[in-house]
């Protein structure tokens, strides 16, 4: 018989093995499914490996990948912290997304300096306001968060298939419904020509690093992290926990919106309703495998967009599906849950005696 | 403004209404076994994609369509067994769970279908089910038309609902998984397994969540396409909490968002050109949050749900 | 110790012999024995932390002993060893639990309860008219009235205790095991309860009934089983024995007698005029109340729990607002619920449960005691929490409430309720509150907690705070109170002088009698 056994205290070398486990076993099971299809599964693992950090290029590749899932990730930590389930990054995303182009492709001319910051404030803006609507619904109706942010997503999507067919579209794209291009004040800079690398990447970390400072230094962090843990206790104890909601829903709204200015404005130039795929639930798989912390984002942001780019890889040189790569951080996130009880719990193995 | 109202005349419409119901019916039933029983899955959109693209393969490779209903029911019951395992044992959270079974789910299935067929331009196609022919009330003028269009398939999701129904109210098993639901001790002092009991009721939840999917693949349709179930299953996560946890209910809460939506799908012909179409097209989520929102407060949820519980631990 | 010594004639249905349970360092039960004959209540005396629990729990199959054996009577009387650590096979084997917490699914009604599980689960049909006249027969027999066809969540806590009762008997139990029983009910309600435990155990039922209250061990039962630290202290019977020595036995020491100065009351701190909260319908709520409470005196409030104390607390505590009525603290009006304004108005209030309201059980120890108060400039500084000056605090803390931790930095889900809960009263009353709730503030601590929450709340009281204390423990309301209110269904009774009242007049009120009918 097992038994779970609570532990009072979890040692950081511990959190950091079970996350680097439950991504090997992620691995692991992946490799069944592609024996099953009778693939070389060694070779594939080496071409993946070689596909996400083989060398420069691809380094440059998957750090170019991780950048959104960092702001994703981002995102569904300080949500989850609070226990606020925010399934909608996606939609936030493109909110996002759709801001950047409508504050940067020529509404507004301003040098790189105004309008960079604008272009970012307004992204923020626009994800944060659109998780805000759930966030009010699960405070003043009780309606669940997550059935709403994942509706949303729909709804989001549609909403921007249709200025992109409608006021939004570009008229020089010769009918494919895409928006204008972001003036060249509005983009990010590239961190190193010829590489498709961006500052994008350096404001993702920074946001991380912020985030870390915010939740576990100030009064605001302490007032989110009771909250979550146990928002009774919290509102007995007077804390603003309707305040706390909605800040958390700010921060989060407006960190998977940011990913959306960094795609269109660091990466692609321009809005179509391809731009993610799907990197907003991606984001709960990076969160989970941090265990939360936002610093942790970071390296989870970078193992998870190894598995995409090295999947794509693969799959260009041996001819198996890239559904691979969702394959595996299905597994992981998976993984990295049942890894989490390790973290959690002591367990024990209880010989029964006999009757 | 008449050719609005006339849709609600038309036998298309109704019959349409029905078709687009039944796969959220059988969505409904399971969500809210799971639910009852005090498990939330959020699986049940992946769920959705698995049974679809299961059953649908199992009849392309020659199995008759019903072995192919029962091939997807299998599947939901193993990605639920999945669920199980994770929420009810290791009571993991059910959220986070939920999400990982649906992208588990959705990434199989894909990775299955591309791996069957690398290189189809068009989706291979089966022979779905046929169409009633209804004896007696297929001859009816209106009420006829409605029910030839409909398939065995739809019959057994209004069997369905009868059967979840008399199931829950009517046998010890439904008793157990109520109280359950509400409070595991209970079940736990009268000397039943919480850990089964629940396991059980999600384990077929998930397999009525799949057939909604496989409805979709041999029924509704005749091919498997990637983005077919597009949020089908997160309405009926709402739907659940506004049909209040009642099979009943649920079927009407279904056949309203059928009508819904098969309302709008033929509003936007008449409207076209006008009003864009993908403002339709949100019409039946905005339904969905607009539901949700409504009953929330009011809403009687299971006392049990979404909290494990683990044997011995008072 | 050889059983067939026994002058007893009646048959033994229940034998433990050498039940030893560990968790980690603790030994909850250290080899214990306890026999238990048809017909005979048995007495299973001890404090919180005593081991009563676990040995039941043993006993009922949610735990499994690590040592000894349990054998049970079976049908032909013969003894027969019990499986351990599981359920179905204690019930099958006739034992049958009333838990303190009631382990009823409230979205089912009483008969559903009670037939849950007896039926095999793939069949049809609920056991219908059969089942129906089993349980009114039993009724019938036992007087256990109840409602079967309400709602579990409907009924009254007396009526789901009944239910519970119902529950065992209808599997034709021969060991009932009452953990509690009297907690939840008013005096005369556990006189009712005696009356049907006697009518059963005349029938042939063995009942184990655990209790630390010495009254009703000596009022109901004829042997009493007492255990201090998770060991067998004593087993005798009940004739001849009194309350002092029990408590002795019970406790290990000699209970000291509570020591107060007397009051002397100042200026009105809390004073609620034609108060009413909560909605009509609702059971906990209260009805057009009228309370004063002055500086420098303890009120009780007195009541059966869910008859309107709940209402009380949430006004007092910020966290409803009335319907009707005014509520002043300190001679400023106070309506809004918000638990802030209460903190600025020097409430200090210390909730009901201390797991669910009172702490956050990941949060330090530090971390809990800042709770109320990390907006305030000792605590931070531009929006960035002071934490070099929080720990030196709650290390301070931790040593004037001696709160057993393994430092500031613990998180204080780990720690005992007796420990947390002292953390809890450094918050409340390091800041000398003018008002302190204390709503069930020894609820499931031991003697020695207990103790010390009383001496801190007599404490608050003599440095001029008004203290507003609801409990159902009458004990500890006598022990502490000036004046005592009693709340009976949303109703409050004008407060009286505690010298002059008696535990009788209280319980009349609880159930529901007017103080004249009462007195």
């Amino acid at each position: 018989m097992i038994r779970f056994v609570p532990r009072e205290r979890t040692p950081v070398w511990l959190t950091v093995a079970v996350s680097i486990g439950s991504g090997l076993a992620a691995l692991v099971l992946t490799a069944i499914p592609l024996a099953l299809t009778g693939a070389p599964v060694f070779t594939a693992f080496v071409l993946m490996a070689q596909g996400a950090a083989g060398d420069g290029f691809a380094l440059a590749e998957t750090l170019t990948r991780a950048t959104p899932l960092i702001f994703t990730g981002l995102a569904a930590a300080v949500a989850f912290r609070a226990k606020l389930w925010n399934i909608g990054a996606e939609g936030q995303l493109y909110a996002g997304a759709l801001a950047t182009v409508a504050l940067g492709a020529g509404l507004i001319e301003a040098p790189p300096y105004v309008l960079v910051p604008l272009v970012l404030i307004g992204a923020a803006a626009a994800g944060a306001a659109l998780l805000l609507v759930p966030v009010l619904f699960k405070t003043r109706f009780g309606a669940d968060e997550v059935v709403v942010t994942l509706l949303m997503n729909f709804i989001v999507l549609l909403f921007v298939q249709m200025m992109l067919e409608g006021p939004m579209k570009d008229e020089m794209a010769l009918g494919w419904p895409q928006s204008a291009p972001v003036l060249d004040e509005a983009t990010l800079p590239k961190l190193v020509t010829g590489l498709r690398l961006h500052w994008g990447l350096v404001l993702a970390v920074v946001a991380a690093v912020l985030l870390h400072v915010f939740i576990s230094r100030t009064v605001w962090g302490f007032r989110i992290r009771a909250v979550g843990e146990n928002a009774r206790a919290a509102r007995y104890a007077g804390l603003p926990v309707g305040k706390a909601m909605a800040l958390v829903g700010v921060l989060s709204g407006g960190l998977a919106g940011l990913a959306g200015a960094s795609e269109v404005a660091g990466l692609k130039g321009y809005l179509t309703a391809d731009l993610s795929p799907g990197f907003g639930y991606a984001g709960i798989v990076v969160a989970t495998l941090a265990n939360l912390s936002p610093l942790g984002v970071i390296p989870a942001a970078i193992f998870v967009a190894g598995v995409f780019v090295g999947a794509d890889s693969m799959s260009r040189a041996i001819g198996v599906s890239n559904y691979l790569a969702d394959l595996v951080v299905a597994f992981a996130l998976l993984s990295v849950l049942v890894g989490g009880l390790l973290t959690r719990f002591r367990i024990v193995f209880v010989r029964r005696e006999p009757a | 403004m008449l050719e609005a109202l006339d849709i609600l005349l038309q036998a298309n419409f109704w019959a349409a209404t029905i078709r687009i119901a039944t796969p959220l019916i059988f969505g409904v039933l399971g969500a809210l076994l799971c639910e009852r029983a005090g498990v939330l899955n959020l699986g049940i959109e992946g769920i959705f994609v698995a049974g679809a693209m299961s059953g649908w393969l199992a009849v392309y490779l020659g199995l008759p369509l019903w072995g192919g209903v029962v091939v997807a029911a299998l599947t939901g019951a193993l990605f639920g067994l999945v669920h199980g395992m994770l929420t009810v044992p290791l009571g993991l959270s059910q959220h986070v769970t939920g999400v990982g079974i649906t992208l588990l789910a959705t990434s199989a299935s894909y990775f299955g279908y591309r791996v069957a067929f690398p290189n189809v331009a068009t989706p291979p196609r089966i022979e779905p089910f046929p169409p009633l022919d209804v004896p007696f009330f297929g001859d009816l003028p209106f009420i006829g038309p409605i029910l030839d269009q409909q398939t065995a398939f739809t019959v057994l999701a209004f069997v369905c609902v009868g059967g979840v129904a008399l199931v829950l109210a009517r046998t010890p098993l439904g008793l157990a998984i109520r109280a359950v639901g509400d409070n595991p001790e209970a079940v736990e002092a009268q000397g039943l397994s919480v850990v089964a009991l629940r396991m059980g009721a999600v384990m077929a939840g998930s397999a009525l969540m799949a057939l909604g999917g496989a409805f979709l693949t041999l029924s509704a349709f005749n091919a498997f396409y990637f983005g077919m179930i597009n949020g089908r299953g997160w309405v009926c996560i709402a739907l659940t909490v506004f049909a209040s946890w009642r099979p009943g209910k649920a079927l009407i809460g279904a056949l309203l968002f059928g009508a819904l939506d098969a309302y709008q799908l033929r509003i936007q012909t008449i409207a076209g050109g006008v009003v864009p179409s993908q403002i339709f097209l949100m019409l039946p989520y905005v339904f969905s949050i607009a539901a949700l929102v409504l009953v929330a407060r009011r809403a009687d949820y299971p006392r049990a749900l979404m909290k494990p519980y683990f044997k011995g631990q008072r | 110790m050889d059983r067939r010594m026994h002058p007893d004639p009646r048959p033994l249905v229940l034998s433990l012999i050498g039940i030893t349970k560990r968790f980690g360092p603790l030994t909850a039960n250290d080899h214990i024995d306890l026999d238990v004959r048809a017909g005979e209540i048995v007495a299973l005396l001890g404090e919180n932390g005593a081991g009563k629990t676990t040995l039941m729990s043993i006993l009922f199959g949610h735990y499994v002993a690590d040592e000894g054996t349990v054998h049970i009577a079976d049908a032909d009387g013969e003894l027969a060893p019990l499986p351990g650590g599981s359920a179905e096979a204690a019930l099958a084997a006739g034992i049958g639990m009333v838990h303190q917490h009631f382990a009823l699914a409230e979205n089912l009604t009483g008969f559903e309860n009670i037939v849950l599980g007896t039926r095999p689960l793939w069949s049809f049909g609920l056991g219908g008219r059969e089942a129906r006249a089993k349980i009114e027969r039993l009724i019938a027999e036992s007087g256990l009235a109840v409602d079967l066809d309400v709602k579990v969540a409907r009924l009254s806590v007396g009526e789901q205790q009944r239910v519970e009762i119902l529950k065992a008997l209808y599997r034709d139990v021969r060991v009932l095991i009452l953990d509690e029983p009297t907690a939840v009910l008013t005096p005369q309600e556990a006189d009712g309860l005696f009356a049907t435990v006697r009518k059963l155990s005349a029938k042939g039922l063995a009942v184990i009934f655990i209790s630390h209250k010495l009254h009703e061990v000596l009022a109901l039962c004829e042997r009493v089983v007492v255990l201090r630290g998770g060991a067998k202290v004593a087993d005798r019977p009940t004739a001849g024995g009194d309350r002092a020595m029990l408590a002795e036995l019970m406790v290990g020491r000699a209970i000291p007698t509570r020591e107060r100065p007397p009051s002397m009351p100042g200026a009105p701190v809390l004073s609620l005029t034609g108060i009413s909260v909560g909605k009509p319908g609702e059971r906990d709520r209260l009805e057009d109340a009228d309370l004063e409470v002055r500086a420098g005196e303890i009120v009780g409030i007195a009541g059966v729990s869910g008859n309107g104390q709940g209402a009380l607390a949430a006004l007092v505590a910020g966290l409803a607002a009335p319907r009707a009525g005014q509520l002043h603290i300190c001679g400023h009006p106070a309506v809004a619920a918000d638990p802030r304004a209460r903190l600025a108005a020097d409430v200090g209030r210390i909730p009901e449960d201390r797991h669910r309201d009172g702490t956050i059980g990941a949060l330090s120890v530090a971390e809990n005691y800042v709770l109320e108060t990390i907006g305030e400039s000792e605590n931070q500084s531009f929006g960035f929490i002071r934490r070099a000056d929080i720990r030196a605090r709650a290390v301070e803390a931790i040593r004037a409430y001696d709160v057993r931790c393994p430092g500031p930095g613990a998180a204080i889900r780990a720690l005992s309720g007796g420990n947390m809960q002292k953390v809890v009263l450094a918050r409340v009353l390091e800041r000398e509150p003018k008002l302190v709730l204390a709503h069930q503030p020894t609820r499931g601590l031991d003697i020695g907690a207990t103790t010390d929450v009383h001496r801190r709340l007599i404490a608050a009281r003599g440095r001029g705070a008004a203290v507003l204390l609801i409990s159902e423990d009458l004990d500890e309301l006598f022990a502490l109170s000036d004046r005592i209110a009693v709340v009976h269904a949303g109703h409050l009774s004008p407060a009286m002088d505690a010298e002059n009242l008696d535990v009788k007049t209280v319980g009349l009120m609880m159930a529901g009698h007017s103080a004249g009918e009462a007195a």
